[in-house]
């Protein structure tokens, strides 16, 4: 899966979506806020969201996203490994 | 995509239509994997080049990666393709930052099973059985086709005329206007010409520079297109 690095680490770019989902908390945020809040380019944006959503990292409404449980848990074990 | 018996594929030479949706897909690139979908609100410059590390193509990516920020004033997006690996992708864009100095900001869709190719009829049999050609596809931020160029594998592209067909494409989309031969953003553009005895009578107090009654220019606000 491109937003999981082989060691089972986030992309780069996979890491700065979630945290830009992980800063809203609970509540769902569309991609063209992910894309100005993580400073990455919507059609990035939407591919991250894609793959991350068949991963159940995160979760959508429809209209927006947020972190699953699963999600937080492999952004905490991201960011507790340094750099992706 | 169809495969024979014997499990090869069978490539559709097939062009797309101007106008029409263009062909969806999703790929691996050098980005990660994408969608054209994933592209919608953007405008899109597609281009296939033949293979990688081979010089014409090196000078082409140069210039792409280059022109990037003009087509970003543009609300448009690069994407490459050819038939080669991500490694090899990968390994190329690194040695042209090496050697060139250039870092290649777009992504680069590596389609080793022509699968994209196929869709957009970007192999020519009668130059390259397996190569793709220099084709390129402008596609709105609405997922239409608006324009195509091929060019055989031995010309590389002009990267002044891909930025001046996007210009034309976005005028024309926003003032309702066509755009003359060689026609640079500033320059007068063509009034579409009357359908009704109304229009044309209507049209004579507008203040257009009319050669006939059916050739009449105007000048449209801006320098060019932003989006």
């Amino acid at each position: 899966m491109a937003c999981i690095n082989p060691d089972g680490t986030l992309t780069e770019v996979a890491r700065r979506v979630l945290e830009a989902m992980a800063r809203r908390g609970a509540a769902f945020a569309a991609p063209e806020e992910i894309a100005t809040a993580a400073g990455v380019p919507l059609h990035r944006v939407r591919a991250t969201v894609r793959e991350t959503g068949r991963a159940k990292l995160i979760e959508g409404d429809g209209a927006g996203w947020r972190l699953t449980g699963l999600g937080r848990e492999v952004l905490d074990l991201d960011e507790g490994s340094g750099p992706a | 995509m169809e495969h024979n018996t014997t499990g090869d594929y069978h490539i559709q030479t097939a062009l797309p239509r101007l106008n029409a949706l263009a062909p969806a897909f999703e790929a691996e690139t050098t980005h990660g994997r994408l969608a054209l979908e994933d592209y919608r609100g953007t405008w899109v410059v597609l281009f296939s080049h033949p293979a990688d590390f081979t010089p014409v193509c090196t000078t082409e990516f140069i210039e792409f990666a280059r022109m990037a920020p003009a087509l970003k004033e543009r609300n448009t997006e690069l994407l490459g393709l050819s038939i080669d690996s991500i490694y090899s992708h990968l390994a190329w864009v690194q040695a042209i930052r090496d050697k060139f100095g250039v870092e290649i900001p777009f992504p680069v869709i590596a389609d080793g099973n022509r699968e994209v190719a196929s869709l957009y009829g970007m192999i020519n049999p009668e130059e390259s059985s397996t190569e793709t050609s220099r084709c390129l596809f402008v596609i709105d931020d609405k997922g239409v086709l608006r324009a195509m160029i091929y060019y055989p594998l031995t010309t590389g592209r002009n990267t002044d005329e891909i930025l001046r067909l996007i210009d034309a494409l976005q005028t024309t989309d926003r003032h309702r206007v066509a755009t003359p031969a060689n026609w640079r953003p500033g320059e007068s553009v063509i009034v579409p010409p009357p359908r009704t005895v109304e229009d044309a009578e209507a049209r004579k107090g507008l203040g257009y520079e009319c050669t006939d009654w059916w050739f009449c220019k105007t000048t449209v606000p801006g320098p060019g297109p932003k989006g």
